[in-house]
């Protein structure tokens, strides 16, 4: 610990004013972290709404682990009384509806905040130096959502429960030589069966808490650099900031009821609108339904998968569409951070943003033409995006002025009572 | 070697003992030479340690990876008879074998004459049809798609068969033939034909 940390902790430590809190904190510096982090955490001033996307993905990670806490208090994992323990929840158990809909629609709404989460990472340029190891801390917990989400889809037991873990783990079999034993070795046997279902379902439950320590990890990362904000630069001053306590939970908390509110609107008005209706036929090992569709989040990968002829290159496009994120903050050259300020990259990221729901949307289409050469174009421009025009675009671009600091343009068009 | 270290050691414990170890005891230039060996030595026994820490942690992640794989009840329910007696030509049906479909197909004569016709050497995954038969009249293969797994379409008379007569999987795209060939499609391989042998004239015993 430095002198300055020492410092400013013995100073937040001063002033705490109950007698209580003041000796935990002095025995365990808790509360000082909290009040440090959680409150005085200095904001950039001008973050807007987009800022809000990480606290309302944090929320709906409790929901899920309080809700699937109970689910899974009901729920059994066996092949034979699965698909009926998730009725059984459905009908019988004291708002066990109520329950499995937050939990299904939950998991939507959960990637719909990462994913507008990560939009806004990209748009403001919130990976760049000093914050990649933030960002690639951002996508391994996209990673873990995914296998969260995926083994969780596998519970209930229907027919696209098991055609999904059918064709998701199938995918190993693309690895030369070892392919066939690597997926044997997940199912625990030669088909996805109960063994397979048994562990999925540990799994489910243990990933939402290793996201929850990442997420740490991600805030931890996040209150070294700092916030970064809509313009991209870096704070010059305290001018330029606002204590997080009340400024950003305010804010936080408007941004969370609003979205509690579309959420909420899913849950009771359209609780199957995103639910495929074959996940009501109790799993067929011998037949597998005529369309099979992963869920949305997964749609864009799926197209790209679909999109390459070649079995191992297409399981290599619809992991490397993935990972390749982490690899963003190495690939863009550019050092201004904000879009606001990149003329041709904010066209080229837009396109991409567009090309990611054409992705998606083709993935849910069937596998024929001219859906097929569609998401090859798509699948060119995705990876095309990463791997030539964000290295490339910066030898050519002529970013705009930035404004001098944060405050400069707020303060212009304000007048604000406090720094006056 | 190994007395060298017990010296170190030894000597390490004595300049524990006689206060701050390090600097400034007076000593000769020997001392320091012994000093610095001394500490050689607990790198080289902390690297050991550590190696052979190692070395135990992944010989025992061996049982906790195992665990997983196939159990021995798993692997031991695999044998299955099938009378195929009532199985007219043109017909097909489906087992479980494994917990995977096992499709068997007793063939039209076309089909079969198809099947053995076709130039099989510029196939994907080239075989020819008497490679994966055992009597011509009865096609056995697993009916899992080799692109990823999904059942392919073709068992009903009805059904859809795709462009080679054979089976069609719906999930992405492929054409299998009458032999089960992947002829078009993203499919690498052929469907697999599983161990089986006729144990009487129309009866089949898999596995
Ligand atoms: C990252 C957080 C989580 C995500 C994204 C997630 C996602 C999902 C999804 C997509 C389903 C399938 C819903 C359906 O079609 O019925 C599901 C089911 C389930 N989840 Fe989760 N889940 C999360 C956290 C948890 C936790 C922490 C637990 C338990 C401790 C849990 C327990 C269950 C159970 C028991 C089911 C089966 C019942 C059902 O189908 O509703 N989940 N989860
Ligand atoms: S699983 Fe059959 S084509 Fe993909």
């Amino acid at each position: 610990m430095t002198k300055k940390q020492e410092m400013t902790q013995k100073q937040t430590n001063k002033t705490l004013q109950n007698p209580i809190l003041k000796w935990i904190d002095d025995r365990l510096p808790i509360i000082g972290l909290l009040q440090r982090e959680y409150i005085d955490y200095p904001t950039p001033r001008n973050v807007n709404y987009f800022w809000s996307f990480g606290a309302i993905a944090t929320i709906m990670l409790l929901v899920m682990i309080v809700t699937g806490l109970v689910l899974a208090m009901q729920y059994t994992a066996h092949v034979d009384l699965a698909f009926s323990s998730v009725q059984r929840i459905m009908r019988d158990v004291n708002y066990g509806w109520l329950l499995r809909t937050i939990h299904m629609n939950g998991a939507s709404m959960f990637f719909l905040a990462v994913y507008i989460h990560l939009y806004r990472g990209m748009y403001y340029g919130s990976y760049k130096k000093p914050r990649e190891l933030l960002w690639i801390l951002g996508v391994v917990i996209f990673l873990l959502m995914m296998a969260t989400a995926f083994t969780g889809y596998v519970l209930p037991w229907g027919q696209m429960s098991y055609w999904a873990a059918t064709v998701i783990t199938n995918l190993f079999s693309a690895i030369p030589i070892i392919g066939e034993q690597v997926v044997a070795f997940l199912w625990g046997g030669f088909s996805v069966d109960n063994p397979t279902l048994n562990r999925f379902f540990v799994l489910h439950f243990l990933l939402p808490f290793v996201i929850l320590a990442v997420v740490f990890l991600h805030i931890a990362a996040l209150h070294v650099t700092g916030s970064n904000n809509p313009d991209g630069i870096d704070v010059k001053s305290a001018r330029d900031t606002l204590p997080f306590h009340p400024y950003i939970t305010s804010k936080d908390s408007l941004a969370i009821l609003v979205f509690a509110i579309g959420y909420a609107m899913v849950v009771f008005y359209a609780p199957n609108f995103l639910n495929h209706p074959d996940n009501a036929i109790p799993a067929n090992p011998l037949s597998t339904p005529e369309h099979i569709v992963p869920e949305w989040y997964f749609l864009p990968f799926y197209a790209i998968l679909r999109a390459i002829p070649n079995k191992l290159l297409g399981v290599l496009g619809l992991f490397g569409g993935v990972a390749i994120l982490f690899f963003l903050p190495f690939l863009d050259r550019s050092k201004i951070r904000s879009c606001r300020y990149r003329p041709l990259y904010r066209w080229l990221l837009w396109l991409f943003v567009i090309d990611t729901m054409f992705l998606g949307w083709l993935g849910s289409k069937p596998a024929e033409e001219p859906y097929i050469l569609w998401a090859r174009l798509g699948t060119v421009y995705y990876f095309g995006f990463f791997l030539v025009l964000t290295p490339l675009i910066s030898l050519i671009e002529r970013p705009a002025k930035l404004p001098a600091s944060i405050s400069e343009p707020v303060l212009k068009t304000s007048d604000h009572p406090r720094d006056s | 070697m190994v007395e060298a270290k017990i010296g170190g050691i030894e000597s390490e414990n004595n300049q524990g003992k006689s206060g701050q170890g390090k600097s400034g005891q007076g000593k000769h230039d020997q001392g320091k030479a012994e000093e610095h060996q001394a500490s050689e030595r607990r790198e080289f026994l902390g690297l050991l340690a550590g190696a052979t820490g190692a070395v135990g942690a992944a010989a025992f992640s061996w049982p906790l990876i195992d665990s997983l794989n196939p159990a021995k009840d798993v692997l031991a329910l695999a044998s299955l008879e099938v009378n195929l007696e009532s199985l007219e030509e043109g017909q097909s049906i489906t087992v479980k074998w494994r917990g995977r479909p096992v499709f068997i197909r007793h063939r039209t004569q076309e089909e079969t004459k198809q099947a053995e016709e076709t130039d099989w050497k510029k196939l994907r995954d080239p075989q020819s049809d008497s490679q994966r038969v055992k009597n011509p009249q009865y096609i056995v293969v697993v009916g899992i798609c080799t692109h990823l797994g999904c059942v392919p379409l073709g068992q009903k008379e009805v059904a859809q068969r795709g462009e080679y007569g054979g089976w069609f999987c719906p999930c992405h795209g492929s054409h299998y033939d009458e032999s089960g060939r992947a002829r078009k499609g993203p499919a690498p391989l052929n469907l697999a034909v599983p161990p089986y042998e006729f144990i009487k004239d129309a009866t089949i015993r898999i596995g």
